[in-house]
């Protein structure tokens, strides 16, 4: 795994050593947790970043929450390439090749 | 999708639990910076916290919703049980951050943290070059072992972030610093300029960065981040003198953070003692959590009862919470003051006039801590 910053639909990521998801009892919610950051994560969120296996592409999740959800792979496969945007640019993800 | 976790402040009176604690492992450091930010007086190592006492904080830490749990000094490698509280605090579930200067470690040591579950490493940089970071951090070698702590830790896999304190003396190099920073593949760097609390005060002359300096600087941060965008992470702290509000420090007071001293004196933030009106209760004497919700010292400067009128009817009160009350304190004579930082302060003039004095003077010689 190496890391570079463009995401695509055929990106390949799973959470970077330093990042992780973590149950926080204390405010009943699940918090994905990095250096000097804590973010409070909704159900699709979570979801998504479970998810990251470091072998699907984000269109194959897309693809496999479409057939779960009976919803559009094509919107599904642009909020979760959004997101991981949003993580890649904070440095939180690891890339496959 | 997600938020940074925050929270509302219009019930002033229901305190959140903290999210982060600092824990200054220890006071003892090899290291001389002419900013060192812990105080004037240190804690003797007799003093010391425990392993055992250490690690029932951080339990207690924990339970209380803490969820960063900084391992901090002095410098805390100096504490020879780090990869025994490092463990323990990874057991609880708390994410581990080392804040080193790198020197006291070792290949090894850096292996056996990395068993431990350290989750994070924030490494000091002085300078860019070997000559220049020693003669700031007033240790020979120093350079050179933070260079080897970087490959050693981003080797290990642990992430890794380039702290590096800014000021009139290397405030020109920010763009060899990201270089460098991205050179030693850390994922983050933190350019904070220095604050004016504990030693650095004493070199404040020397220390304070130009506006000019300031305004190249923040032009600096936004090129790189936009040329750097998930390459590295940059966070800039920009100097405090030269803005026309006050940041939100720590996150307002008693709201999201706390620090326990070498000691295990329980402070709102590190340079809280200079206050001299308020006294800071140890966790040798009281659980954490009630030193949190009901000392008095985390008390004192919650909500906006305390606060002046000016900030009380400001809509600013609830971005910066009033400020800094160290700051008050050793600006105004008052740590109930408003921050005189702030625009509407009634010192703000007068700190504009003092600041231009001292940036006047061409040159100042800085006093190494402990030289």
């Amino acid at each position: 795994m190496t890391e570079a910053p463009a995401i695509s639909r055929s990106s390949v990521v799973k959470l970077a050593r330093g990042v992780r998801l973590r149950k926080d009892a204390v405010r009943g919610q699940l918090v994905l947790l990095a250096p000097e950051r804590a973010m409070a994560l909704d159900e699709t969120a979570v979801r998504i970043v479970q998810a990251l296996d470091g072998e699907r592409t984000l269109y194959r999740i897309a693809d496999d929450f479409a057939a779960e959800f009976e919803a559009p792979a094509e919107e599904i496969a642009n909020d979760i390439t959004i997101f991981i945007q949003q993580l890649a640019a904070r440095r939180m993800l690891d890339f496959a090749e | 999708m997600s938020k940074p976790i925050s929270y509302a402040v219009s019930h002033a009176t229901r305190v959140p639990p903290p999210m982060a604690m600092l824990a200054e492992l220890t006071h003892r450091c090899p290291l001389a910076c002419p900013y060192c930010s812990n105080p004037i007086e240190l804690t003797r190592a007799e003093e010391e916290l425990s392993t055992g006492e250490w690690i029932g904080v951080f339990e207690q830490a924990a339970k209380l919703g803490v969820l960063h749990l900084h391992l901090s000094g002095g410098e805390p490698a100096a504490r020879r049980d780090l990869v025994e509280l490092t463990k323990a605090a990874a057991s609880f579930g708390l994410y581990t951050n080392l804040i080193t200067s790198g020197v006291g470690l070792t290949e090894a040591r850096i292996a056996g943290l990395s068993d431990a579950g350290l989750d994070h490493v924030q490494l000091s940089l002085q300078g860019v070059s070997r000559e220049g970071a020693d003669r700031i951090s007033g240790y020979r070698g120093g350079y050179d072992r933070k260079m080897a702590v970087a490959s050693w830790v981003t080797a290990a896999g642990i992430p890794l972030t380039v702290n590096a304190v800014c000021h009139r003396q290397n405030m020109d190099q920010i763009d060899d610093m990201i270089d460098l920073a991205i050179g030693l593949k850390a994922r983050r760097i933190e350019i904070a300029t220095v604050q004016f609390h504990g030693w650095a005060e004493r070199n404040k002359a020397a220390l304070l960065p130009t506006r000019p300096q300031v305004e190249r600087a923040t032009n600096t941060v936004a090129e790189a981040r936009r040329k750097y965008e998930g390459t590295i992470e940059i966070d800039y702290v920009p100097a405090d003198y030269h803005s026309s509000y006050p940041k939100a420090c720590m996150g307002g007071w008693g709201r999201v953070g706390l620090n326990v001293t070498p000691s295990g004196r329980v402070l709102p933030c590190h340079a809280a003692e200079t206050i001299p009106s308020l006294s800071f209760e140890n966790v040798r004497d009281g659980s954490l959590a009630r030193i949190w919700y009901e000392s008095d010292a985390f008390n004192s400067y919650r909500g906006d009862a305390w606060m002046p009128e000016l900030c009380r009817s400001c809509e600013r009160k609830n971005v910066d919470f009033g400020g800094c009350r160290c700051r008050a304190m050793a600006l105004a004579g008052d740590a109930s003051a408003t921050d005189p930082v702030c625009v509407r302060s009634p010192l703000r003039d007068g700190l504009t006039e003092d600041t231009d004095r001292l940036l006047a003077l061409s040159s100042a010689d800085l006093v190494f801590r402990g030289r």
